[in-house]
């Protein structure tokens, strides 16, 4: 027992450790919100271009959309974080794991978004295009709106998810906290800025996660 | 042009390093085996568990598959590899990879089989023990067939994205695919060994992603 | 006597369903009972087979005490059929699936002897030729009378029908209603919760009207349809003629 908090709860060391942690803390934080909104972004981009006429378009997205979920992540990164600086194209850690993450996530949204908008009656567009709406907005004002109500829980689950991926952003040395855990530890020879590190997912993301079971629930019993 | 295919298409690199790829292959292909087949049965055990709905059990079930969706597996890993032997538990690399994405599987597949164990209609559970089925009998043999049919998409889905974090064993050096390439390109300092992994990922997991289209068509059944 | 219920009270909560239920029935009776919805009828049918627990009261089926804690309750059930309103036939077995499921669990038939049985249930409602059809090939009548076998061929004491053609369009209550009539003519015990009130004219041996979680009147069906002594049941009979 005691071996146990000198090794995890050690609040000397958690002393120590605190400022490289806090640090960590606010870069993934500021992380999640540069890439959270990019991939949504990027997702809606995907999504609206499969709704396009056009075949090839078609094709390219679903190709697009595979391709990206197949494809590791972490593989990706390191990818892009080692592999441009070859085409002399110099993005930094920061850069490297936005870039990644943008083409990841705007696939995981686009497919989930495109989900969403198979599933709005096609009554709705047609309905809309014959008050004099335009494409775009009868699909900005009708259709979209319909589409990201009825795809909520697989929102929410794919942006824990990629909360989540933030702390792959540790391998590529950028200092979340994850790294910032790993430092510590290697500084104070302790594991408990690691177990400290855990601790903080846990409380940020724990409420996420209990949203997201209600959710599911709903939605599994509505198959 | 030339640039581009001295550094990422280098055949040289390649030829040299492929081998080691493939060993990489195999080690994931047997990492990823291994998690699945360990996080669905404990997830389906834990499930079965939970319907007997004893409060004290329940309660640590929950709590467990909670932390288990809210950490980032790299942490989990992170923690079993390099914070556990402070306190004498010492896993290998492998294990210790394996294991942490088995628990995440376990936990996340347990939610899913939940919710389709919950989804199967009432009436189903009170025609079967009107018959004089047993609670269990009830439970093998008329609910489960029902609730797994449900769960089929959402559990494939899962399934693949937690396989696809056997990459993340390159973190603390399992020799599967990324660990391979990562080496490869550390000590040629050329990317092609990167392009290799990513392209030995491509071929294991597009085929993967479009049987689990398959198994997810296959089981749905007309209601 | 088959069943024996005394003095049956059932709350949900803080809300009295039963109020005291007393009532027997006799080896190859049909006992119908009718009444507005929220009587309890329905409560009344699952307490029977222990789906829902009594508050207080006593239940004996052939004798057996239901309630005690010793009892068997996985055996008891064997003995008593329940047909429910929404047939809730197991959609992944097909129709003999669904009648020989219990016949090889519960009374650990080999698969070959169930098979029989089931077979002949499944004769017996008159649908021998859809033995491999799944619930969702078949119409809602013929789901009810899979249903109806696979309580049959367990061969119960007792045959419960919790409304059983109220989810049935017109055209397909015949058809259930007619295998009922058959059963009671084979000398089936039963109890049938219901609207069809022409069914109870002419095939019950008693009725019951209950209201409010108790039986209010009790007689032959030609006493309770034509002259029923309480006003409550004069009221209900004429609002179901309209």
């Amino acid at each position: 027992m005691e071996a146990l908090i000198r090794s995890f709860f050690n609040f000397d060391i958690l002393a120590q450790a605190w400022p490289i942690l806090l640090a960590g803390f606010w870069m993934t934080l500021l992380l999640t919100l540069a890439v959270v909104p990019l991939g949504f972004a990027g997702g809606l981009a995907v999504s609206l271009l499969s709704t396009a006429r056009s075949r090839v378009l078609k094709s390219f997205v679903i190709g697009y959309v595979d391709f990206f979920r197949a494809f590791p992540p972490l593989v990706l990164l390191m990818l892009v974080a080692y592999g441009l600086p070859f085409l002399d194209i110099r993005l930094g850690a920061f850069g490297s794991v936005a870039l990644a993450f943008f083409l990841n996530t705007s696939s995981y949204y686009g497919e989930i978004l495109r989900a969403g908008i198979e599933s709005v009656p096609r009554g709705q567009l047609e309905a809309a295009r014959s008050t004099g709406l335009s494409a775009l907005q009868a699909m900005a004002w009708v259709v979209l709106p319909q589409a990201v109500r009825n795809v909520v829980p697989d929102l929410i689950s794919n942006t824990l998810e990629v909360i989540k991926l933030t702390s792959i952003a540790s391998v590529v040395a950028l200092p979340e906290l994850l790294h910032a855990a790993r430092e510590a530890q290697a500084l104070t020879y302790n594991a408990t800025p690691i177990i400290a590190a855990g601790i903080i997912y846990l409380v940020c993301l724990w409420p996420l996660v209990r949203l997201l079971s209600r959710f599911e629930h709903r939605q599994i019993a509505l198959h | 042009m030339g640039h581009f295919a001295d550094t990422f298409l280098n055949w040289a690199v390649m030829a040299q390093y492929a081998p080691k790829i493939v060993e990489g292959t195999w080690v994931t292909i047997r990492l990823a085996l291994a998690v699945v087949i360990a996080g669905i049965a404990c997830g389906l055990f834990l499930s079965v568990l939970r319907a007997f709905r004893f409060r004290a059990v329940n309660f640590f079930i929950v709590f467990a598959v909670d932390v288990l969706r809210a950490l980032p597996p790299l942490v989990i890993i992170i923690a079993f590899y390099f914070a556990l032997p402070a306190v004498g538990v010492r896993m290998s690399a492998w294990v210790s990879t394996w294991l942490a994405l088995s628990l995440v599987l376990m936990a996340f597949s347990e939610e899913i089989f939940w919710a389709g164990i919950l989804a199967v209609p009432r009436g189903q559970w009170e025609a079967a023990r009107s018959t004089g089925l047993s609670f269990l009998q009830t439970l093998r043999d008329v609910v489960l067939p029902q609730a797994v049919r449900l769960t089929i998409p959402p559990l494939t889905n899962r399934t693949i994205a937690i396989t696809k974090n056997t990459a993340l064993g390159a973190v603390v050096a399992v020799g599967e695919i990324l660990y391979q390439a990562q080496s490869a390109y550390s000590f040629s300092y050329n990317p092609s060994p990167l392009l290799l992994g990513a392209a030995a990922y491509l071929i294991l997991f597009i085929p993967v992603v479009y049987f689990g289209r398959w198994i997810e068509t296959r089981f749905a059944w007309k209601r | 006597m088959i069943l024996d219920v005394a003095a049956l009270h059932k709350a949900f909560g803080h809300l009295e369903v039963l109020k005291g239920i007393d009532l027997r029935v006799n080896p190859r009776e049909l006992v119908f009972v009718i009444g507005p919805s929220g009587a309890g009828k329905s409560t009344l049918l699952r307490c029977c087979n222990r789906l829902e627990e009594p508050t207080s009261g006593s239940i004996k089926v052939e004798g057996v005490d239901i309630l005690s804690s010793g009892v068997d309750i996985n055996a008891i059930r064997r003995r008593i059929g329940m047909v429910f309103q929404s047939f809730n036939l197991y959609p992944h077995l097909d129709a003999l699936g669904n009648v020989t499921l219990a016949l090889q669990r519960v009374l650990k038939k080999s698969r070959s002897e169930a098979r029989d049985i089931g077979a002949a249930a499944l004769q017996r409602v008159g649908l021998a030729e859809k033995a491999q059809a799944y619930p969702n090939e078949l119409s809602g009548g013929q789901q009810q009378r899979v249903a109806i076998a696979r309580a049959l061929a367990l061969e119960p004491a007792i045959l419960m029908f919790d409304e059983p053609t109220s989810a049935l369009d017109p055209e397909l209550v015949g058809s259930v209603l007619n295998v009922m009539r058959e059963l009671r003519e084979s000398g089936m015990t039963m109890v049938v919760v219901s609207h069809e009130m022409r069914f109870a004219r002419s095939a019950a041996d008693r009725v019951l009207f209950m209201d409010h979680g108790r039986i209010l009147e009790e007689g032959p069906p030609q006493k309770i349809f034509n002259s029923p002594e309480h006003q409550r049941v004069r009221e209900f009979l004429v609002s179901i003629e309209r």
